[in-house]
């Protein structure tokens, strides 16, 4: 068709022969010298886009998306600022147990763990919530300890350890899959099979036996010694256990790509695989991956409460909002609040991630874009 | 179809194997710390020290260590907890199954209905406030860590509204068994069932409701409505009974999950004495023979729930049938 | 063999897609009419609009951003607008519908035997074994060898001609007075092409069928078609009778589309011509004619968007004068002579 376009002499002489049967001010226009003929034209309505700024753009569009991102970052503010809250607000050391403390509300002097007025009489009911913003917003512990300073702590831990977590369970999973995936043959038989039996294992039981093992003796490999209530421990154990729901199907994906005519066509003009694995694979992988990171966040926060709460994930002292609630069990009746301001802090949390992660996966998602034909 | 049956049912003898092997790496051959230590438990004497080091063979090569580990869990199935003396393993594993099955089975009810419901009503108004409202709600549900809804709902059924007309049939927390007094045990039981199956009825509406949507885009549904089919039969017929397939297997691989040891928080919370119960007991006690017999009995159950889910699978996708 | 009382009316037919980027118009003003008993062909390149009209026809465009107006009346009745029940009496019963791709047209998980029976028991009250017993003899009467057993077969272990045999059974099965048929031919084989294409033309004969045929082909469209429509970017652009059109194309771009084929008789050139450039998108049309920029004989009135004119039946949407557009047409074919 170039060859029809380019050619001026022919056009004139379809001209000129033309003339012969039209009125002579029939003037025809010349067909743009662009191979697409029919856009030359036309304004375009935007520039070429690439796909990271349309998912930018999409994401951004997402009121929900962005409104849950906000309460992540308001919840981790928050969190971050927990030692200033516990000496300025809450004024009381939240890891200390404070059994004979007393306290000032209302101009009456009160004990922070006040005796039972329930049953016989015995033992003692924590403070309840004073809902002013001060020591014993939401009251105390049956230690009694700040609750909300200690809410403030255990977020920090429990972002800590499920952010730690998503890293290397996303970083363990994208190697493994991508090497699985990239290089096949023995390797990915290998791969394979163990994910398929870490796949088999019941995800829980899994991060239960890890825990029980490691968490009743400190453990040393090589230089590194790990003590039996250090945080690294669950975050460790979560960021294992579900490598393989994320290896697998990045595997999946990198299979699928190497079948891709891209990287057919990459091959056929000999690029090395290299080249291939870093230009044409990799960045495909990584939008996957970025899929992945509110959906793992959201899962290791649910797994390092329920771990937390069975007293096999964070060790006393530390806190997390698993350990809280696991503490507020006992005052269920009495004292409700110590059991569920850190449960809500977890729902809020969970579903901000999966609401954030919805939003970044339809963003990333081409498939969920509009379809004209 | 047969071969395929024999080979698929030898991949999970291989599987079952693999998760053995597994967990008795985790708790014999972790790096760092005396096994027998772990296995007798906290502030064992030294006369159980060494009891256990000649009871599992401890100073023997590790393929041996794992044979006997495996002839006492299903051959003699003589397993003995070292914390509360004398108890043997593997039949409090076995009497604990009714109570998880119960659990388990009732809230799979809850869920496959409450999940079918939401998928389809949801998939069918996609875009109206009905669906978002079910859509916020789902979310709500799957980001719910179940033992504290089940905290919750002890809260609200036991104590602060136990004696308003609401909740005043609600029994004590425990387990009632069926053949005692099926009435009690359909009573103590409904709450959990419930507790347990919010966080699927939200990850199986959402899950059903992408794939019927996906589903009404396909060509065939286009096929069906030139039929003039009414669209409820197209709905039912073509697009939810195509989507039918990945609702199953994701069912399979749940239920094969809470019955291996998922249901754990549940049990917990509801003082329902099951096998999670029972695991949690032992955690509290670091009772490891006992955590290892539910550890493995448990991931049996899942890989055999794998297993039902692929001859099942057979018979509702006709594509698969033929595959073989 | 076309009767006088049209058993099809498209009058002014518009299909958009509301998107980010503004709506986006898929059809613009379309009509024709349809005579009972008629086979109309319609071509033009993919993207053209040819399926969105028919999908539109029969209310099958489900995207909730689709915006359809203009008028689409059936023996009378307009269907634009009908209820879904009022619809769906006359799909599958008096309009049967023969899709593009019959690898993904049947649903994976019944029979073909019980998709037809499906259709067959929601337009008429008959047992279950007489419905099977009619798909039976339907897939005998498309071809499919032994039909009695291929009833209970999935789509999926069937070929792509016999699965297409299954669909025009399926849409033939309530004996429909209108067949609309959406590039039927497309996906499947060259050999299997021409078996369906038989049966298609023998439908009319046997069921005393009418036929819409879209197509891209026209090969297709010379053998079987009494009449063609020409589309261009959502637009009519030519009409007439398929030995008129066939024989005098009068809009430039039918003239591209003949003379990128090889004709059937007379000498043979030393090279085909094509049509310069691409189809316009949709979402970046440009201003009056929409071929303009294609077109070696663009002047300055085509500015404007040119109306459907003409006599006898034979009509284009193009601003150059009547006569002497055949001289011009055989400029264009000289050209594509080497010098």
């Amino acid at each position: 068709m170039s060859d029809q376009a380019k050619s001026d002499p022919r056009r004139n002489d379809a001209q000129s022969s033309a003339a012969v049967a039209f009125p002579a001010d029939l003037k025809f226009i010349p067909i743009m010298d662009n191979s697409s003929g029919g856009q030359a034209l036309v304004r375009s309505r935007r520039g070429a886009e690439g796909p990271w700024r349309t998912a930018w753009r999409k994401l951004r569009a997402d009121r929900a998306a962005i409104m849950a991102f906000g309460v992540l970052v308001l919840i981790t503010a928050a969190s971050l600022a927990a030692p200033l809250y516990a000496r300025h607000v809450a004024q009381s050391d939240p890891f200390a147990t404070n059994l004979n403390g007393e306290i000032v509300i209302d101009g009456q002097i009160r004990q922070v763990l006040e005796p039972s007025t329930e049953g016989l009489g015995l033992g003692f009911t924590p403070l309840g919530p004073t809902w002013d913003f001060g020591p014993y917003m939401l009251g105390a512990d049956n230690q009694g300890r700040d609750v909300a300073a200690r809410l403030l702590y255990g977020g920090r831990n429990s972002l800590l350890i499920a952010g730690a977590a998503a890293l290397i369970c996303l970083g363990l999973a994208t190697l493994l899959g991508v090497v699985s995936g990239f290089f096949g043959g023995l390797v990915d038989t290998l791969l394979s099979r163990i994910l398929d039996v870490l796949w088999a294992f019941p995800i829980f039981l899994l991060a239960i036996s890890l825990s029980i093992v490691l968490i009743t003796q400190s453990i040393t490999i090589g230089p590194i010694e790990i003590r039996s209530g250090s945080l690294w421990l669950p975050t460790f154990i979560i960021g294992i256990v579900y490598v393989p729901y994320v290896a697998r199907p990045i595997r999946g994906h990198v299979l699928s790509l190497m079948q891709a005519e891209f990287v057919t066509a990459a091959i056929g003009i000999g690029a090395s695989p290299w080249r291939i694995l870093l230009y044409d694979i990799l960045p495909n992988v990584i939008t996957r991956v970025i899929v992945f990171v509110p959906l793992i966040l959201a899962l290791n926060m649910m797994t390092e409460s329920s771990l937390s709460f069975l007293s096999i994930g964070v060790q006393p002292p530390d806190a997390s909002w698993g350990t809280i609630i696991q503490d507020g069990q006992g005052l269920l009746y009495s004292r409700p609040i110590v059991a569920l301001a850190p449960g809500l802090a977890i729902v809020i949390t969970v579903l901000a991630l999966n609401i954030l992660g919805d939003g970044v996966r339809d963003a990333l998602d081409p498939k969920s874009s509009i379809r004209v034909v | 179809m047969l071969t395929a049956l024999i080979s698929r049912l030898g991949q999970m003898v291989l599987v079952m194997f693999g998760i053995s092997v597994v967990a008795f790496l985790i708790f014999f051959a972790t790096p760092g710390a005396d096994p027998s230590a772990r296995i007798a438990g906290r502030n064992a004497s030294q006369e159980t020290l060494v009891q256990v080091r000649h009871d599992f063979g401890l100073d023997r090569p590790l393929p041996v260590q794992y044979a006997l580990m495996m002839k006492r869990l299903f051959i003699s199935r003589d397993l003995t907890s070292f914390v509360n003396r004398g108890q043997k393993v593997v039949p409090t594993v076995l009497e604990a199954i009714p109570i998880t099955l119960s659990l388990v089975l009732g809230a799979a009810v809850f869920w496959v209905l409450g999940g079918l419901i939401v998928g389809v009503v949801a998939g069918a108004t996609r875009g109206t406030w009905l669906d978002r409202t079910l859509m916020i709600l789902s979310l709500i549900g799957v980001s719910i860590p179940v033992f504290w809804l089940g905290e919750v709902a002890n809260l609200v059924t036991q104590s602060r509204w136990h004696d308003s007309w609401l909740f005043s049939w609600v029994p004590p927390l425990g387990y009632i068994p069926f053949t005692e007094d099926p009435w009690g045990w359909f009573k103590a039981l409904v709450i959990p069932w419930f507790t347990l199956a919010t966080l699927y009825i939200g990850l199986y509406g959402r899950v059903l409701r992408a794939s019927i949507i996906e589903t009404m885009q396909e060509d065939f549904i286009r096929t069906a409505r030139a039929k003039g089919i009414g669209e409820r039969r197209v709905l039912l017929h073509h697009g939810l009974r195509t989507s039918l397939v990945a609702f199953v297997t994701m069912f399979g691989l749940d239920f094969g999950a809470l019955v291996g040891g998922g249901a754990l928080l549940t049990e917990v919370v509801f003082g329902l004495q099951g096998v999670g119960k029972l695991t949690y007991g032992a955690l509290q006690t670091l009772d490891l023979p006992m955590i290892l017999a539910t550890v493995i009995y448990a991931s049996f159950f899942v890989v055999m729930a794998n297993f039902i889910v692929d001859v099942v699978f057979v018979f509702i996708d006709p594509r698969v049938r033929d595959a073989h | 063999m076309p009767t006088d009382k049209p058993l099809l009316v498209v009058e002014n037919l518009c299909v958009s897609f509301r998107t980010e980027g503004g709506a986006v118009p898929a059809v613009s003003g379309v009509s024709f009419s349809l005579a009972q008993r008629e086979i109309l062909g319609v071509v033009g390149e993919s993207g053209s609009g040819k399926s969105q009209t028919l999908l539109a026809i029969l209310g099958l465009i489900s995207s909730p951003n689709a915006v359809v107006t203009g008028s689409v009346r059936f023996l009378g009745q307009e269907l634009l607008g009908l209820k879904r029940r009022a619809l769906d009496a006359i799909r599958g019963r008096q309009i049967g519908m023969i899709f593009q791709d019959p690898m993904t047209a049947l649903t994976p998980v019944h029979t073909i035997g019980d998709q037809i029976i499906e259709q067959i028991r929601a337009h008429e009250r008959v047992s279950r074994a007489a419905a099977r017993k009619r798909a039976v003899d339907l897939l005998d009467a498309v071809g499919l060898p032994s039909p009695d057993s291929a009833v209970d077969r999935y789509p999926h272990q069937l070929s792509g001609g016999m699965r297409q045999r299954a669909v025009i059974a399926m849409a033939l099965s309530c004996n429909p007075a209108l067949l609309i048929a959406d590039e039927p031919t497309t996906a499947l084989d060259v050999t299997v092409q021409a078996q369906i294409l038989e049966l298609i033309g023998r439908l009319r004969n046997e069921f005393g069928s009418a036929v819409i045929l879209v197509t891209h082909d026209l090969g297709v469209v010379a053998e079987v078609a009494d009449r063609v429509l020409v589309m261009y970017a959502g637009r009519v652009v030519e009409e007439g009778g398929k030995g008129q059109l066939f024989r005098e194309p009068l809009h430039p771009y039918a003239w591209g589309l003949f003379g990128s084929i090889p004709p059937m008789h007379g000498p043979r050139p030393a090279r085909l011509t094509a049509i310069p450039g691409s189809p316009p998108k949709l979402s970046q049309m440009p201003q009056g004619c929409a071929f303009g920029p294609r077109c070696t004989f663009r002047h300055e009135a085509c500015a404007a968007q040119p109306a459907l004119g003409g006599a006898g039946g034979h009509r284009s949407a193009c601003f150059l004068p009547q006569d002497g557009r055949q001289d011009l047409r055989r400029t264009l074919a000289g050209r594509a002579v080497p010098a």
